[in-house]
């Protein structure tokens, strides 16, 4: 069984150490994600890879009850889809990504919870190789 | 002084579905209408400036219309192509290169249209692949947040969904004519958290045309022309929070629809003040109820209260999208700025039938917002 990213570049993986990567203005400062070959704030093309920060707050979200047609790509039937939330984590310091929420109860969605990336199966492909995607997950505090 | 525009022919094809009938010839059916209403022929056109999204070539209608050799140019700008046109045609008029000319748009899309594609767009495949390439989460998850910030609940949602069909109804060329009740909208069907079924727009179908010219020869062709003050159109800004954005920037950005409205202002030198009637982008409900704030017409929160007070409604304060919007029209692409347009001449002059805006209205706003961060605004006057 072979595991692949869903998209080269877009986040690292080493043992339990995950990691979105983005790409920061050494001119401006402006952090972008995915990471960019130049600043879309000032134009640079002075970039560098950087890595995100892991945890961040909910700032906003919604469910996507029904599922999505092309060029949506799961494992998924219309009999086997359940709805999944997508949101806004803001990372401190970095910016706001757009993200899967490994969570679809909206009880448990509230505004400003504290969140952090995982990597999750997104499909399964014929040969058996597993889609990795990455996606937020509300942090489990201890109770 | 530059030369100012003046719209002097309107036409319009029914929105909805019109089974056998091609996207392109409901645009032409909206060109001869227009025609007509300005009292000159397809001949007399000095150049064209439309298109539509998915179906086909503006250009084509010469098929329809005949091939005069006048030249016409194909607009594909997503949301804003008419509003495109629009500001192309202004653009001719004021070089003194043409006098007279066309504006068109028109679409036909199937139930559950625009499959967009992330490679258009510029954005990797895992985008779409993920399920992130949906223009209806961008809505809901915005006015999520902004419900959060300002203090909006969900009857606001309601109040404006509910408003659209109802004005719907006093529209015979809209699509969706029978009002919804409040109940029926708040318990239809979640589709992306907080919006309901009730409270989107569909694809559909339909055609709108202007005939635009030098404001120095409208008196030939009408007596009541309407003058276009302003028409601007912007893209997004690094940072900002837009449809098929995969980050924004921690600070707030200024996003395309407050970009072109504060240039249409500047551009008019008036201000919302003096606005009698808008249409503003309604894509969704939280989309109207957000877009007031950003094209000046309220502080963010103050919608709550001006909804509740039927603020916006065809006798209320501000009237917007008195023919009932995307939401009872629906939205064929290319046509739906020009739609906007369309009804706004009608309501400034004082023939929009029992949607009229009471009070003679002066002064009317057009706003348009779509993918992937674009907005187009026009100010129109009689």
């Amino acid at each position: 069984m072979t595991d692949r990213a869903i998209a080269p570049n877009l986040f690292v993986q080493a043992g339990e150490r995950v990691a979105l990567l983005g790409s920061g203005c050494k001119s401006c400062g402006a952090v972008a994600f995915p990471a960019a070959a130049s600043c879309a704030r000032c134009t640079s093309a002075e970039v560098e890879i950087i890595e995100l920060p892991r945890r961040g707050r909910l700032w906003t979200w919604t469910l996507q009850r029904f599922m999505p047609k092309a060029p949506y790509r799961s494992s998924e039937t219309e009999l086997t889809f359940r709805p999944f939330g997508l949101g806004y984590i803001e990372l401190p310091g970095a910016l706001r990504v757009e993200s899967r929420l490994l969570e679809n109860d909206p009880a448990k969605l509230p505004i400003g919870a504290e969140m952090e990336l995982v990597l999750y199966t997104h499909r399964v492909e014929p040969d058996g190789t597993r889609i990795l995607n990455y996606a937020f997950a509300p942090v489990r505090t201890a109770s | 002084m530059t030369d100012r525009v003046a719209i002097v022919g309107v036409g319009i094809h029914p929105f909805g579905r019109t089974p056998g009938k091609s996207g392109l010839q409901q645009g032409a059916f909206a060109v001869r209408q227009a025609l007509r209403d300005a009292g000159v022929e397809w001949k007399q056109m000095q150049f064209g400036y439309g298109g539509s999204y998915s179906s086909g070539n503006a250009d084509a209608l010469g098929n329809e219309l005949g091939l005069t050799g006048a030249p016409f140019t194909n607009i594909l700008n997503a949301c804003a192509t008419g509003g495109s046109s629009l500001l192309s045609a202004c653009r001719e008029i004021q070089s003194g290169a043409a006098e007279i000319g066309l504006v068109v748009g028109f679409d036909k899309h199937d139930r559950g249209a625009f499959n967009a594609s992330p490679s258009e767009y510029g954005l990797g495949d895992w985008y779409g692949e993920a399920g992130m390439m949906l223009t209806t989460q961008f809505f809901a998850m915005k006015v999520q947040r902004y419900m959060h910030d300002h203090g909006i609940t969900s009857d606001s949602l309601v109040r404006v969904a509910q408003k659209a069909y109802e004005n719907g109804s006093l529209n015979p060329n809209a699509w969706r004519k029978t009002p919804i009740g409040f109940d029926e909208i708040k318990n239809s069907v979640m589709v992306n958290d907080p919006l309901t079924k009730f409270m989107f727009c569909s694809p559909a179908e339909g055609g709108v045309a202007l005939v635009v010219c030098n404001d120095r020869i409208a008196h030939r062709y009408t007596s009541n022309p309407v003058f276009v003050r302003a028409a601007a159109m912007r893209t997004r800004l690094a940072g900002a929070f837009e449809v098929y954005g995969a980050s924004m920037s921690l600070e707030d950005v200024p996003n395309a629809s407050q970009q072109a409205s504060r240039t249409a202002y500047e551009i008019a030198g008036v201000g919302p003040e003096d606005i009698d009637l808008a249409s503003l982008q309604d894509t969704e409900a939280g989309a109207e109820l957000m877009h007031m704030a950003e094209n000046g017409f309220c502080r963010d929160g103050e919608q709550e209260q001006m909804l509740r007070d039927g603020e916006t409604c065809i006798d209320g304060r501000l009237p917007i999208n008195t023919d009932g919007g995307c939401l009872a029209n629906g939205e064929p692409i290319g046509a739906s700025g020009l739609r906007q347009i369309h009804e706004v001449v009608l309501q400034l002059r004082g023939t929009a039938g029992r949607r009229q805006v009471p009070g003679s209205p002066r002064m009317g706003y057009t706003h348009v917002y779509g993918a992937p961060g674009i907005s187009a605004v026009t100010i129109l006057e009689r």
